[in-house]
């Protein structure tokens, strides 16, 4: 006796209906990473690759993204735990108000943060009149506005993770003699683990696409603001090979975080 | 000195007045959704309290969780996954502030009493239901709590396993002085752990005493089911009668037995030598029959017949006269 077949054979052909849609959206999904791995100049590859406009915005990409990771950790963590485990007045605002920027236009997330941080904002005046630091069209400027782009993926998959990790185990804790610092060091953290590696893949991930709230806030200047996306963005103006062979390098990049992502974490319950 | 005083309301769940000795060891019983599980959470804080938890003579109602020297094991275990066994009941003594090799020490000593110091270094996923039942209960007492409370630590084991963990725990509980409270529906328990048994139900409790009184007079339909005894209720007086003392006839008896019931089979289960059915019509009742019996007067679901029980075998009292 074999097994039913999954794919459900015995149920009859699936409609034409349903496959034709099915074919369209994977071609429209596949075909244009296809032709960009086709079209890139693999000759030329490795002199672009070094050169140093190239180097320079891959290197404040990977900076930046990395710095975006340290912050989602010492600031997404702890706000992740209050909305999962503290039921302070307001919390449901405090989530919705986290999760708007997930689906904020970057452009718009840029804008905002002029308003909040440019020289004239509401908290860029005092820092520039009182302390003399401007923040916009800096590499600060670049890490802020994906930390702000990315923070809200971030919180959301560690609250996600905090919930299913289950209250339960904080009052175990509890009647072991725990406190809550504690409770959440050795017990709600590690049980979490999974969902904290997640998190930070994923805000990796956007940060090193981020190109809209950048661009806005920080500018596109090469070797302090100038990422691999507004690199992308100009080089396709002047030399679109060099936006190729660019693009090639972060979809390799990409790939990498969604093969790493699959294998060591999301299969993981 | 008393070991737990409570004078305890969790709003809408429980309400609860007692008290319990030193050393004793208290069985909770009670049909689910009694407030069984929500009385033990009252006990260690876990939920808000109304009124008073004093244990040896200190007021517990202003502590938080881990103030309460409370160790608690829970229904389904919950050992922390990502920790091996014995770091899991190393937890306490090691937030009580022991160093670490001290606190891995009283939690190997632990597990030894409870005959799985050699499973310390496994994760609770590779433990059985039994060894982590075992474990859960090291850790909860690692702590030295001055109550303990056990959430149905036997239930989902395996007959022989929560035989053989009942009878560890019974010594374990005989040399324990302070209070526990071990929840649980297994009449068994009950009679062979507890010093004192707490009838809960509906969140108050119901009846209060020794396990033999409470097994032999139940005042509830719950504690007669579990220790499988007939009780009606008339006039605030109880009845309770045995099964093995109800005739079964098809027609209406015409003897000296004066307490007579028409009813309908509903169900039948093999009870030691004897059939036991139970048979529904104003009350429901419980008959023990012989297996010939049920051939010869063709019991099967759905069969009309009568039950008669000789007014001797009748044991009347009222809920005043019974422990308390």
């Amino acid at each position: 006796m074999g097994r039913v077949s999954p794919t459900g054979a015995r149920l009859g052909r699936p409609p034409l209906l349903l496959v034709i849609p099915a074919v369209l959206a994977s071609l429209l999904l596949v075909v244009p990473l296809v032709t960009l791995v086709a079209d890139t100049p693999w000759s030329d590859f490795g002199d672009q690759i070094t050169s140093t406009a190239v180097g320079d915005a891959l290197r404040l990409t990977v900076l930046a993204s990395a710095l975006t990771v340290v912050f989602c950790l010492l600031l997404g963590t702890p706000l992740a735990w209050l909305l999962a485990r503290v039921a302070f007045p307001g919390r449901s605002i405090v989530r919705a108000a986290v999760t708007v920027p997930l689906v904020l236009p970057p452009v718009v997330a840029g804008v905002a943060l002029v308003t909040a941080l440019g020289r004239t904002g509401a908290i860029g005046r005092p820092l520039y009149e009182w302390f003399g630091v401007t923040i916009p069209y800096t590499t600060t400027a670049v890490v802020i506005a994906h930390t702000f782009v990315s923070l809200p993926f971030y919180v959301l998959s560690v609250e996600g993770a905090l919930r299913s990790a289950g209250e339960e185990y904080d009052a175990v804790a509890a009647t072991l003699g725990a406190d809550r610092w504690t409770t959440f060091r050795r017990v709600t953290l590690p049980l979490a683990f999974p969902g904290v590696l997640a998190g930070s893949a994923l805000a990796w991930a956007r940060s090193l696409g981020e190109f809209g709230a950048t661009i806005t806030f920080a500018g596109n200047y090469p070797g302090t603001t100038q990422t691999m996306p507004s690199l992308i963005y100009t080089q396709l103006q002047s030399d679109p090979m060099v936006a190729r062979t660019v693009s090639m390098v972060l979809l390799v990049v990409s790939i990498a975080v969604l093969a790493l992502l699959r294998n060591r974490w999301l299969t993981r319950p | 000195m008393s070991g737990l005083e409570l004078g305890l309301t969790v709003p809408g769940r429980v309400s609860v007045a007692a008290v319990a000795e030193p050393g004793q060891v208290v069985g909770v019983i009670g049909p689910n959704g009694a407030g069984k599980s929500t009385l033990l959470r009252a006990v260690a804080g876990i939920v808000p309290v109304r009124g008073e938890v004093r244990v040896d003579d200190r007021s517990w109602s202003r502590l938080t969780v881990r103030e309460r020297a409370v160790g608690m094991a829970f229904q389904d275990q919950l050992l922390f996954p990502h920790l091996s066994a014995l770091e899991n009941v190393a937890f306490g003594p090691r937030t009580a502030g022991a160093s670490r090799s001290q606190a891995r020490r009283t939690a190997q000593s632990w597990l030894d009493r409870f005959e799985v110091g050699d499973l310390a270094r496994r994760k609770p996923r590779q433990l059985s239901g039994g060894q982590a039942q075992r474990v859960s209960i090291a850790r909860a007492l690692a702590t030295d709590p001055r109550v303990l409370l056990l959430d149905e630590p036997f239930s989902g084991l395996d007959v022989g396993v929560a035989a053989g963990l009942r009878v560890e725990l019974a010594r374990h509980l005989t040399a324990y002085d302070g209070v526990t409270l071990l929840v649980t529906h297994d009449a068994i328990d009950a009679l062979t752990l507890a010093d004192v048994v707490w009838v809960l139900e509906g969140g108050e409790l119901v009846q209060v005493g020794p396990p033999r009184e409470v097994a032999a007079r139940p005042l509830t339909r719950h504690v007669a089911r579990l220790v499988g005894l007939n009780v009606l209720t008339e006039g605030g007086r109880f009845w309770s009668f045995s099964p093995s003392a109800v005739t079964v006839s098809p027609d209406e008896p015409s003897g000296s037995a004066r307490h007579r019931w028409p009813g309908t089979v509903t169900s039948l289960a093999p009870h030691g030598d004897a059939v036991r059915l139970l048979v529904s019509g104003e009350h429901d009742l419980l008959a023990d029959v012989t297996p010939a019996s049920v051939t010869e007067l063709r019991l099967t679901p759905g069969r009309a017949v009568w039950l008669s029980v000789k007014e001797t075998a009748v044991d009347i009292y009222s809920a005043e006269s019974n422990g308390g």
